[in-house]
């Protein structure tokens, strides 16, 4: 039997380069072997994704892209389809738990440095990754059909359209209506369950192969590849199969313990995974009181209402939203401190990457409160402080007083 | 190191660990299965579907969807089934003996009361809904037609007790589906439950 299985796997390692994937990508892929909590988030992102990938195609036998029946079939899932409720509150809860694993992935890059050379190329897919996570998103909202997926829609567009001169012009591209209508429906349901994933997938094969080459980043922010053994395999690594991957076998068990809790128990999570309005059919002759984006877009949505109209018009806080999500593309060249992690940097960096981590959450909470005249000026000030943290960067990381890096990783 | 390994229980952790992690699998797994699954809504529509067969007039039918087939209701006059007794030697199955019926209706006639024929307007064939022919004789269907069904996909031909004729593509008789009577003039179709029978 044995021999039976050797000879196949032979037979195919001519075809096909099977052990020699498995080995380069598992069984002798070396990783660091100080690894602590940050980096369980990257295995539970691809968890998610198989989550999301699996219910959402579970979703979509049943859901239909029309204004007339999207709301009603979503209700059809809930009520009707056997056990549809499980499925469609595991998508949902999946949106924000993606989310939820994703930014605390990147703040795990920003603590010790994974942006830095020799990840640039890394970090940068990542962030590509991250924006089209955030059209997914976004385009996933509109398929219920309730009262937040359309005015959300409708708001979020509209962006599009405080563009000089072509603006009008391309939020009727991008809706194929002048409103938000069935025909924006359709082409957003063909987006969010066909070519974004697509991309999403291809980009995050990308984002491994990128990582593969490279080797991880550790908390002690030092290459494990500068000290190998006789054999050639680091000193401070461990093979990714079975050891990495029986460690993230635990983090997976306890994010779901997490995960299907929020399912059963809490669904909604108190309004912020599904917004109340959006039990409400969509409205086109009806705004809701008070809309406000989900969770993992109110920062961005915060400092979009914080810059006031100039010249007449709201573009400069469209730019000044646009600038928020992809001024950290330019993380590994605003960067000059001479190490890489937070165990070794100076009290300066210290300080401003807690600030920032305030005023990130700060805005969170404020894009999610009505727009008083006290809560736009403090989500003003967060805002600077916000931009201070990136563009003071190549500044303070310079002046910073570091420690030395030691020679190999340490573990605490 | 490797010396040290107790192995016995090394093997006796992941056998637990790999059936935990099974079971929790086949579990994950049931809700995707169960929304496959007919719906609430497909389950209503395939509930059991009453009719008042008290207007059917002698010598001709009424058809009524359930679980979204035709079910065909025929209130036969004496000489329709006087005819059915002479032809048998045409059938492929005079008396029925394929189970295509439910136990009460495994008779000459293939109904519960004589003159009241229900059956499943589907082809056993490739599916299609035969058409109803009671005329006797017709032209196009020549002269020893005693009234039935007619085929239009391929040509198959039944009696006017939905039994198959030899020679044509269908193989079996048409399905006789399970219903009851809840009073004299009203039929229930799709439950055949002794429970609050009439």
């Amino acid at each position: 039997m044995m021999n039976l299985l050797t000879k196949l796997l032979g037979w195919i390692d001519e075809r096909f380069p099977l052990t020699s994937t498995w080995k380069a990508h598992a069984s002798e892929y070396y990783a660091p072997k100080n690894f602590n909590f940050w980096y369980f988030f990257g295995g539970l992102a691809l968890l998610v994704l198989v989550i999301q990938i699996v219910s959402g195609i579970f979703l979509t036998m049943n859901y239909k892209p029309d204004a007339l029946f999207a709301f009603a079939s979503v209700e059809y899932i809930m009520r009707d389809v056997q056990l549809g409720w499980i499925l469609r509150n595991i998508h949902s809860t999946g949106a924000s738990m993606f989310f939820i694993v994703i930014y605390l992935h990147m703040f795990r890059g920003l603590m010790y440095g994974s942006y830095r050379k020799p990840r640039e190329l890394l970090w940068i897919i990542g962030m590509i990754i991250y924006l089209a996570l955030m059209g997914e998103a976004f385009m996933g909202y509109l398929l219920p059909w309730g009262q937040m997926s359309f005015w959300g829609a409708q708001v979020i567009v509209n962006l599009f359209s405080s563009v000089p001169f072509v603006g009008h012009d391309l939020a009727i591209l991008i809706r194929g209506d002048f409103v938000v209508s069935d025909i924006t429906l359709n082409r957003f349901f063909a987006l969010h369950v066909v070519a974004i994933p697509l991309i999403l997938v291809l980009i995050i094969v990308a984002h491994l192969v990128a990582l593969h080459e490279v080797g991880s980043n550790n908390p002690d922010g030092i290459e494990i590849k500068k000290n190998k053994g006789p054999d050639g395999h680091p000193l401070d690594g461990i093979p990714f199969f079975p050891y990495m991957v029986v460690k993230d076998a635990v983090a997976a068990v306890a994010f779901l313990i997490v995960f299907v809790s929020v399912v059963f128990f809490a669904p909604d999570m108190g309004g912020y995974f599904l917004e109340y309005n959006n039990f409400v059919p969509a409205n086109p002759m009806k705004t809701p009181e008070h809309i406000a984006p989900v969770w993992y877009f109110t920062p961005y949505y915060a400092i979009l209402r914080a810059v006031p109209p100039l010249f007449g018009s709201q573009f400069p806080g469209v730019v000044a939203m646009g600038v928020a999500t992809v001024i950290f593309f330019a993380l590994p060249w605003l960067d000059r401190g001479p190490v890489k992690s937070i165990r070794y940097r100076g009290p300066i960096y210290k300080g401003f990457l807690a600030a920032f981590v305030v005023s990130f959450i700060g805005l969170g909470y404020l894009g999610l409160m009505p727009a008083t005249e006290l809560y736009t000026w403090i989500s003003r000030v967060l805002a600077v402080v916000y931009f201070a943290f990136f563009f003071l960067m190549p500044w303070y990381t310079k002046i910073d007083k570091c420690k030395p890096e030691p020679d190999r990783v340490t573990s605490k | 190191m490797t010396e040290n390994v107790d192995q016995s229980k090394r093997r006796m952790l992941l056998a637990a660990t790999a059936a935990a992690g099974g079971v929790a699998a086949a579990g994950a797994g049931v809700p995707f299965v169960m929304s496959l699954m007919p719906s609430e809504r497909a389950k209503a529509a395939g509930a059991p579907v009453e009719v008042d067969i008290g207007a059917i007039e002698p010598g001709t039918m009424i058809s009524i969807e359930w679980q979204g087939k035709p079910v065909w209701i025929v209130r036969r006059t004496p000489e329709m089934l006087d005819l059915l007794a002479k032809h048998d030697g045409d059938l492929a199955d005079p008396s029925s003996s394929v189970p295509q019926q439910p136990e009460y209706c495994n008779n000459q006639t293939r109904s519960i009361k004589p003159e009241v024929l229900v059956v499943l307007g589907v082809c056993t064939h490739l599916g299609c809904s035969p058409t109803f022919r009671p005329e006797v004789s017709p032209a196009d269907l020549g002269a020893n037609w005693a009234g039935g069904w007619f085929c239009p996909c391929h040509g198959s031909r039944f009696d006017l007790a939905a039994r198959v004729f030899k020679g044509v593509p269908a193989p079996t008789n048409l399905i006789i589906p399970p219903h009851k009577y809840l009073s004299e003039t009203k039929l229930l179709i799709g439950d055949d439950s002794v429970k609050g029978a009439a």
